[in-house]
């Protein structure tokens, strides 16, 4: 048995044995290492009878680097945990790291790489929509599976990709909702950075707050790494919003925060109610707690979740990588990816991609840092969505969170 | 010409070499993932060799050549979308029939813009015509005015980061950010099989050897040597009676034409084109390409391509985190150890094995040698001191501005 040879401590391993996705699967996981690697994968992907091969692709070199990091360390833990734990049906993960170097072109000849050359059985990687609508047609072509972490504008429902970030319906409207019922907010300023997501993301939320009842008082485009925000700043002022609506993305967002202080915009005042969309602990780290002190962020995850789960999430995190880590939204959904594949293939009884898809709607984990989540049938996750209130050391409060999961919905009618 | 004549054995035997190497032993030797980003890389190629003729001949340094592979590249993957995006393949949009992304951005018919690109035989006019257009109006605007060197190349860089604003910023009608992705078929043709990308290398390569060829003739011709004479004494030219700015405008705009195959080869064998390759910062990688290729050789060039992206390749695939580190070393070798690029140092290795008396057939590619160790800066700077040198040497006194310019007077 494969669970012999780990290092955990007793104690932790049994914990981690615990969070077992369900008894039946953890029965496959003992049997698995008696099937044979030709039973379990038909296809040549790269199994054999001691292991399976992966594939991690994000950015660790360019502007994206920053932001990427924090997904490859989280499924480098995931796969260290899974290993652990005896592997995935009894082989170890291993995993091919490649570097899309912030560059489409590049997402696209490693995914291919990762397909063609070295077989992995998943690929957990991409963060930017560009990268994802790159790498797209060679995952289809090729009947790979990826992973995908990050929150994005939907619009997309691929076989080959299971989304484990929020899409733009899940995070949007009960944020709006919330804004709407608790501050009695009337009038909405939508501030983003130039391109789809957040124009999307704008889309359904301007169409929500009609919905509402509720006004739209401005609309406002940056292009990415834009940094001189005053003038619509002052549009801002002009306006008085009871809402700033903001999805800035990347470095844009230091400039952002620091300019909106400075010009004199108190948001711990809430007049008018910073919420967005797109700032989670790592780009505080960047913006400075001061400068975001008092705004709103609606996702799905924050660092400061008071459950089991995360606790040990964020201990386990630090002991990996340090303890000056800050944990943010994406990097919890990456998290989930090897969890989630593992779900799936103990399920399937096999590393077929074409088993594993299969396999995926229905998979549960009720070890999510998050909280409960389940695969819905097309591909995203049904999650909960929060709010959080950003404080000073660069952590999010929790002030609220719906009841029940979000169902993921990429194609919302009435919304496009 | 009588100098054409005595080196031209000399060029089919360079030629002969990249042919046996691109067409049969890589073709051998790689598999198909291989080959077909051989066959990206050699796309690249036509940019480096615009570069040569504009560059390292012309003295013109454009760092904006990503425009016009862009242009090139976004006019083939405007057909390809348009022929993917049939109503069935797009029923589950508002709009059936248009590009996904127009879409999403609310666009319910498709832009008079993208109507052209329906026939294919527009596209391939557009290919071509578009860029050069672009270029013509650049070269006009610039070079009547007499705008050169260091300005102009900080012109071209502008225009390539508007370029790309531009096209991220009207993501309606052009993908924005994300580019136009997801091209599967050409007339009917799924270009995304291995046995499709194969065939594709292969046009590459008949299309990089008719771009040679080109390039060839145009060095070779009085018009390469005028060029010659341009960079180096830009007012002997003009005294001469030369226009000046025409000869610019006219190498420029063969620079954008070769660039802009390269991208609409680029699109069909990666299958989607994006903003990240119009920027600057690609523009400034295909000028390093072709400085570690040598930037006055053509063949050379199209070595540096491959050189320079074999390197990138498989150091990030063996060192995702330190790649970088490694490229950098690679580039700053190059400029430290060979200035004058692969083509330098192939020159000066086939010089030990011939006598002195053969000097002046040696190098066919390097219509001037120069002994300049900064390879960046020659084409920027005065160059009365190199003219001086020159000569004083007989053997390639023939390629160099005051022999240009004798012919000329003569």
């Amino acid at each position: 048995m494969k669970n012999r040879t780990n290092r955990l401590p007793d104690r932790r391993r049994r914990t981690l044995l615990s969070q077992l996705i369900g008894a039946s699967f953890g029965i496959t996981a003992l049997l698995g290492s008696s099937l044979h690697a030709a039973d379990v994968n038909t296809t040549g992907l790269a199994v054999t009878d001691d292991t399976v091969t992966v594939g991690i692709l994000h950015s660790v070199t360019g502007t994206m680097a920053i932001s990427e990091t924090g997904s490859v360390q989280a499924e480098k833990l995931a796969i260290e945990q899974i290993n652990a734990m005896g592997g995935v049906l009894g082989r170890k993960i291993v995993y091919e790291q490649e570097d899309g170097a912030s560059d489409w072109p590049t997402f696209a000849e490693k995914a291919k790489k990762l397909l063609v050359n070295d077989k992995v059985a998943a690929v957990f990687g991409c963060w930017t929509s560009a990268s994802r609508k790159a790498v797209l047609p060679v995952f289809e072509q090729y009947n790979g599976m990826l992973y995908y972490p990050t929150f994005y504008e939907g619009l997309e429902q691929s076989p080959n990709v299971i989304y484990t970030g929020q899409e733009a319906t899940q995070q949007i409207l009960s944020g709006i909702d919330w804004v709407a019922e608790t501050k009695g907010a009337k009038s909405f300023f939508l501030l983003g950075s130039d391109y789809i997501w957040p124009r999307t993301s704008n889309k359904i939320a301007r169409k929500h707050i009609e919905k509402l009842g509720l006004k739209v008082v401005g609309e406002e485009y940056y292009p990415l790494g834009h940094t001189q925000f005053n003038s619509v700043i002052n549009k801002i002022k002009l306006k008085k919003p009871d809402v700033i609506y903001a999805i800035v993305v990347g470095g844009s967002n230091v400039a952002f925060y620091k300019q909106l202080k400075a010009a004199g915009i108190d948001m711990t005042k809430e007049k008018p109610l910073l919420l967005t969309i797109s700032v989670t602990e790592d780009e505080i780290l960047g913006i400075g707690g001061d400068n975001i002190n008092g705004a709103y962020a609606a996702m799905k995850y924050f660092q400061s979740l008071d459950n089991e789960n995360n606790k040990e999430f964020v201990a386990a995190f630090k002991e990996m990588w340090g303890d000056d880590i800050v944990i943010g939204d994406v990097t919890q959904a990456a998290y989930l990816g090897p969890w989630l594949w593992k779900a799936a293939v103990e399920k399937a009884g096999s590393f077929d991609i074409d088993k594993v898809r299969a396999a995926s709607p229905g998979i549960e984990l009720t070890s999510a840092p998050e909280g409960y989540v389940r695969i819905h049938e097309n591909h995203h996750l049904w999650s909960k969505t929060r709010i959080g209130l950003a404080k000073p050391d660069g952590q999010y409060e929790l002030m609220y969170e719906t009841s029940e999961l979000m169902e993921p919905d990429p194609f919302p009618k009435g919304y496009q | 010409m009588n100098f054409a004549n005595t080196v031209s054995w000399r060029h089919m035997l360079s030629m002969a070499c990249l042919l046996l190497l691109l067409a049969i032993v890589l073709p051998i030797t790689l598999d198909a993932f291989r080959l077909n980003l051989v066959g990206k890389y050699l796309t690249y190629a036509f940019v480096a060799i615009g570069l040569v003729l504009c560059w390292g001949m012309g003295g013109i340094l454009s760092l904006g050549q990503g425009v016009f592979f862009g242009l090139g590249g976004y006019c083939m993957a405007m057909f390809l979308k348009l022929e993917s995006s049939t109503p069935e393949a797009t029923a589950i949009q508002s709009t059936p029939g248009i590009p996904d992304f127009m879409d999403w951005n609310q666009i319910t018919e498709l832009p008079a813009l993208w109507i052209p690109f329906q026939s294919l035989t527009l596209t391939l006019i557009a290919i071509i015509a578009v860029p050069v257009l672009f270029a013509f109006l650049i070269g006009v605007a610039m070079f009547k005015r007499r705008v050169s060197g260091v300005y102009f190349a900080i012109i071209t860089q502008a225009i390539a980061a508007i370029l790309t604003i531009l096209i991220v910023g009207q993501q309606g009608y052009t993908g924005g950010v994300n580019g136009i992705t997801d091209l599967r078929t050409f007339m009917g043709w799924d270009i995304r099989s291995d046995g499709a990308k194969t065939v594709l290398y292969f046009v590459t390569i008949a299309f990089l050897c008719l771009v040679v060829f080109m390039a060839q003739f145009i060095s070779r011709s009085k018009l390469g040597r005028l060029l010659v004479a341009v960079r180096d004494q830009e007012d002997r030219v003009r005294f001469s009676g030369y226009e000046v700015a025409n000869i610019k405008i006219f190498i420029f705009c063969v620079a954008a034409a070769f660039s802009a195959i390269g991208g609409a080869l680029f699109t069909l064998q990666v299958g989607f084109m994006s903003p990240t390759l119009v920027g600057i910062v690609p523009s400034i990688e295909m000028v390093i390409y072709c400085a570690v290729g040598g930037r006055l050789s053509i063949l050379g060039a199209i070595y540096g391509t491959l050189l320079v992206n074999w390197a990138k390749t498989s150091l990030s695939e063996s060192f995702p985190e330190l790649w970088l580190f490694g490229l950098g070393a690679l580039f700053i070798a190059v400029v430290m150890i060979f200035p004058k690029g692969l083509a330098g140092v192939a020159n000066s290795l086939a010089d030990r094995f011939r006598k002195p008396r053969l000097d002046v057939a040696s190098s066919p590619d390097m219509p001037t040698p120069v002994d300049d160790s900064n390879a960046s800066s020659t084409p920027l700077t005065s160059t009365t001191h190199q003219s001086a040198t020159r000569h004083s040497r007989p053997g390639s006194a023939v390629h160099g501005a005051a022999g240009a310019a004798g012919d000329i007077g003569a």
